[in-house]
């Protein structure tokens, strides 16, 4: 069997998921292919924070416009998807964080995102639960949380009833030169074909800068009000030297169930998705740095999931370089939920007409191939 | 706490019971590690008068070296040859790490709960699980119960509620009549399960029995007021005060799901020693095929005497357990459930009590897992222990993945489960973190 | 049958219970349910056996026990939503 589409999505992920719903919006034919459950990969092992973030000025580009495009379409998500808005406060654990809150304040204002500086009684007051011994936080009230999985179902079920036709439990066997084959036999044929894989990514595209970076996260029985806002630490800042090792962070969410999310890990090189203890009881310790009181919630399950990372810490966005009917739409590391709307919107927008509502070069595939000559 | 055994035993019910007593003998260090507060497991439930066996066993146990540890409940295998546990019965939730040589289960099996409407008001219970509560303290003289499902709890649920003063209105098994005299003609070579049987009817006598009869409807304003019975083309009401409703028994397979023990056609696969597919972990008791107490207590006592490599005396037990295995397939047959019992549950009925996820957002997944991430059912804290029977028979989904906790434990518990694992997590926590997180 | 003597609080209440009573026992003898679900229903022990979650109190300020695995104690204090 043979059919032709304008566009060709593998991976009903959060991005893939986004991609279709966006090009099926702008009038393209689409098809969406998925292997397994929608949302059921690193979408659903993620924590669904809606954040800005700015480790590099691409990063705080992409979120930032991302963050608000979640904001629009707030208010079309049915229940399922759980999204709230209750902001993000970054903890400062003392002086020389609390300069960086200031920084990251002024910074996020160049970009249009409002924050407030919240000191030490007034981080009590938020966050009852905090250590009163922390110095204070930076609150960024338009961030939000979700619940992934549904978000991604949602987008599908948008994009299907708008016309594009799902390929539920079809596995990709190659795309490329037009052609998407399935694992059935049947052939695709589309002019553009949108490789959203995540971290599986390079199983269709070789020698694609993307690695699996591992991380574990537990959730809780119901703790209505006992955390208020998603809250993460600054303290990640204190260090001078990028590590490649094994690390964590106090990272807590409140769920609009009132169950809390604890993060976070990162490791590279763990490929299989156990439970290493150490890492949870590292991230439980820190957790109590922060949060005294959080050891004696009941957890209920905890999972592992694999991000897609890159070396520069930005998604792959746009066409591969190999291939002129091949587009990219991976690597999005711990931002794939925040960033999938715009990496949706960014890379439609390059395949309709080239005109982008943010700059694509910093996402563009070329640019790897473009350091590793240079090198 | 920490603690070492050469032989673990987890769940204190007859299989487990046997398992300890039987391995102890050998001299080894034995543990049994039980969730309730005493000895018995489901079947030999404290609060009410215990059968011959059970009186022997337990004695037995208290004659017995074997360290034993009431009141816990294990949730996580953080490394090979260590399990964590933590207390169930004290509110502080100590957390325990208990190393072994050679590890039993005997996880027992838990009652299968069909939705239907109504099902989740207060004093709607499990067959056992009203009996298990009664057996807590719950007061029962003078109240009337019915007693519905399938399988031979029900007669003794039934017996012992009578005895304590219940007011048992009527008994409803789902299979039909035939089928049920199909199986009591195969006990006839088990002259001990014959009496039992007529023991139980005798002890509810003043009850209604039913057979191809099941429960379509608890009704109540808050809580149990009536139940709606149905045989044939035949509907009535039954006035009540606690429907006692479960279909027959489902194994507890999470821990050796846990473990990594191989699963087949639905039990946790052994040799003829009781050993699973993970070497030095054994398996004894309903987790391997429902048979009931007597096969329990004989595998029981050849996975203590095969853990304690006393093969020799084991190896007496072996032939004698054979004999059960016709009981075994006869029992599957008779409690075989009706298809119509798929049709129980309305549109709007409770699937998931955890969630409250209801039928008709159910319909269109593919898997346990699908539904699960896309509908919430089976992402409670039962973590699906169950609404998965239910959603296995309704919409013929596999067993989902185990995930740990197997069950709930406190952040503390699962922070100390990291020494376990052989990991020190200041190691981590004193690395740098130059990296922002987000997942 | 032996006299209570064994005195807890349920919901502020004072209940006498026998030795050996379940806290899930003790509940139902003092109101008609343990919980309410995240719906909104009353909810009571399905299982007795702690699989089930339906008894989840707050016994001694510590949320969701399983009350049907924890035995009365003297002084108790158990709270349910």
């Amino acid at each position: 069997m043979s059919e032709d589409w304008d566009v060709v999505v593998a991976g009903a992920g959060i991005v893939g998921a986004a991609c279709a719903n966006e090009c099926v919006s702008r009038g393209l034919r689409t098809a969406i292919v998925e292997a397994g459950e929608i949302g059921g990969g690193a979408t659903a092992a993620g924590m669904g924070h809606i954040v800005v973030m700015d480790d590099s000025p691409a990063q705080l580009a992409l979120t930032s416009y991302s963050q608000g495009l979640w904001r629009e379409l707030a208010s079309r998500l049915p229940a399922s998807v759980e999204y709230e808005s209750c902001g993000t406060l970054w903890v400062a654990s003392d002086d020389e964080e609390m300069k960086e809150v200031h920084r990251k304040r002024a910074l996020y204002a160049t970009v249009g995102i409002a924050s407030e500086v919240l000191d030490s009684r007034a981080l009590s007051e938020a966050e009852p639960h905090l250590s009163p011994a922390l110095a204070g936080a930076l609150l960024v009230p338009s961030d939000g949380v979700l619940y992934p999985p549904c978000a991604a179902e949602f987008l599908v079920r948008e994009a299907v009833r708008l016309g594009a036709k799902l390929y539920s439990q079809f596995k990709v066997i190659s795309a490329g030169n037009g052609l998407v084959r399935l694992n059935d036999g049947t052939e695709l044929r589309a002019p553009r074909i949108i490789n959203a894989l995540g971290s599986e990514a390079s199983t269709l595209v070789p020698d694609l800068p993307i690695r699996k970076r591992k991380g574990h996260l537990v959730i809780t029985d119901r703790y209505p009000g006992f955390v208020h806002h998603q809250l993460v630490e600054l303290g990640y800042l204190k260090s001078a030297h990028s590590i490649a090792t094994d690390s964590v962070a106090f990272n807590v969410q409140p769920r609009k169930t009132g169950q809390v999310l604890l993060g976070s890990s990162r490791q590279f090189g763990a490929e299989d998705s156990t439970v290493d203890y150490s890492m949870v009881a590292a991230m439980i310790d820190r957790a109590r740095a922060f949060m005294p009181e959080i050891g004696t919630l009941s957890a209920i399950r905890i999972w592992t999931g694999f991000r897609a990372a890159t070396p520069d810490k930005l998604p792959q966005i746009g066409p591969w370089q190999e291939d002129p009917t091949l587009f990219l739409a991976a690597g999005h590391e711990g931002l794939g939920i925040t960033t999938s709307l715009g990496t949706a919107k960014v890379l439609v927008d390059y395949l309709m007409d080239g005109e982008t509502g943010i700059p694509i070069d910093p996402y563009l595939p070329a640019r790897f191939v473009r350091s590793e000559a240079h090198a | 706490m920490k603690q070492h055994f050469d032989i673990l035993v987890i769940g204190a019910g007859p299989a487990g019971i046997a398992a300890a007593v039987r391995a102890a003998e050998s001299g080894a260090r034995v543990g049994l590690l039980d969730d309730n507060p005493a000895p018995g497991g489901q079947i030999w439930r404290k609060g009410a008068a215990l059968p011959a066996a059970a009186r022997d066993w337990i004695a037995k146990l208290d004659a017995s070296p074997v360290v034993r540890l009431h009141g816990w409940h294990v949730f996580a295998h953080p490394a090979s040859g260590v399990l964590m546990a933590e207390s169930t019965a004290a509110t502080d939730r100590e957390a325990a790490e208990l190393h072994y040589d050679k590890l039993v289960l005997a996880t027992g099996a838990r009652e299968r709960f069909l939705p239907f409407p109504g099902w989740t008001l207060p004093n709607v219970m499990g067959a056992g699980g009203l009996d298990a509560m009664v057996r807590g303290g719950l007061p029962i003289s003078g109240k009337r119960v019915v007693v519905a499902g399938t399988g031979p709890l029900l007669l003794a649920v039934a017996a012992h509620l009578a005895h304590r003063g219940a007011k048992v209105v009527a008994i409803c098994e789902q299979a039909p009549v035939g089928r049920l005299a199909a199986f009591s003609l195969r006990l006839l070579d088990q002259p001990g399960k014959v009496m039992q049987g007529i023991n139980y009817r005798w002890a509810s006598r003043n009850a209604r029995f039913h057979t191809g009869c099941w429960p379509i409807a608890a009704n109540g304003q808050g809580s149990l007021e009536s139940v709606t019975l149905q045989r044939n083309d035949q509907q009535w009401d039954v006035a009540c005060d606690y429907l006692a409703c479960g279909y027959h028994l489902v194994p507890n397979l999470e821990l050796p799901v846990l473990l990594g023990c191989r699963i087949q056609n639905g039990f946790v696969a052994t040799d003829k020693w009781q050993q699973t597919s993970i070497p030095g972990v054994l398996c004894a008791g309903e987790p391997t095929g429902i048979g009931g107490v007597e096969l329990a207590i004989l595998e029981g006592q050849i996975a203590g005497l095969a853990a304690a490599d006393r093969i020799s005396v084991a190896s007496g037990l072996v032939q004698k357990r054979s004999r059960f295995q016709g009981f075994v397939r006869a029992l599957a047959n008779a409690v075989e459930l009706d298809p119509q019992l798929r049709t129980l549950p309305s549109a709007e009925t409770i699937v998931c009590r955890c969630e409250d996820v209801p039928f008709h957002v159910l319909g269109g997944y593919s898997s346990q897992r699908d539904a699960k991430l896309h509908t919430r059912c089976g992402m409670g804290p039962c973590q699906g222990r169950i609404c998965g029977a239910a959603t296995q028979f309704l919409f013929g989904w596999g067993a989902d993945s185990v995930r740990p906790p197997v069950l709930t434990a406190s952040f503390s518990s699962l922070a100390a489960a990291s020494c376990a694992a052989g990991h020190a997590s200041n190691d981590i926590l004193n690395q740098n973190r130059k990296d922002t997180h987000t997942l | 049958m032996p006299d209570p003597s064994i005195s807890l609080l349920v919901n502020g209440a004072s209940v006498s219970v026998t030795p050996g009573t379940t806290v899930a026992a003790a509940i139902l003898m003092s109101g008609p349910r343990a919980r309410i679900s995240v719906t909104g229903e009353p909810r009571a022990p399905l299982c007795g056996m702690g699989i089930c979650f339906e008894c989840r109190a707050t016994i001694n300020g510590f949320a969701h026990r399983r009350s049907c695995q924890v035995l009365c104690e003297p002084g108790m204090d158990v709270r349910t939503a």
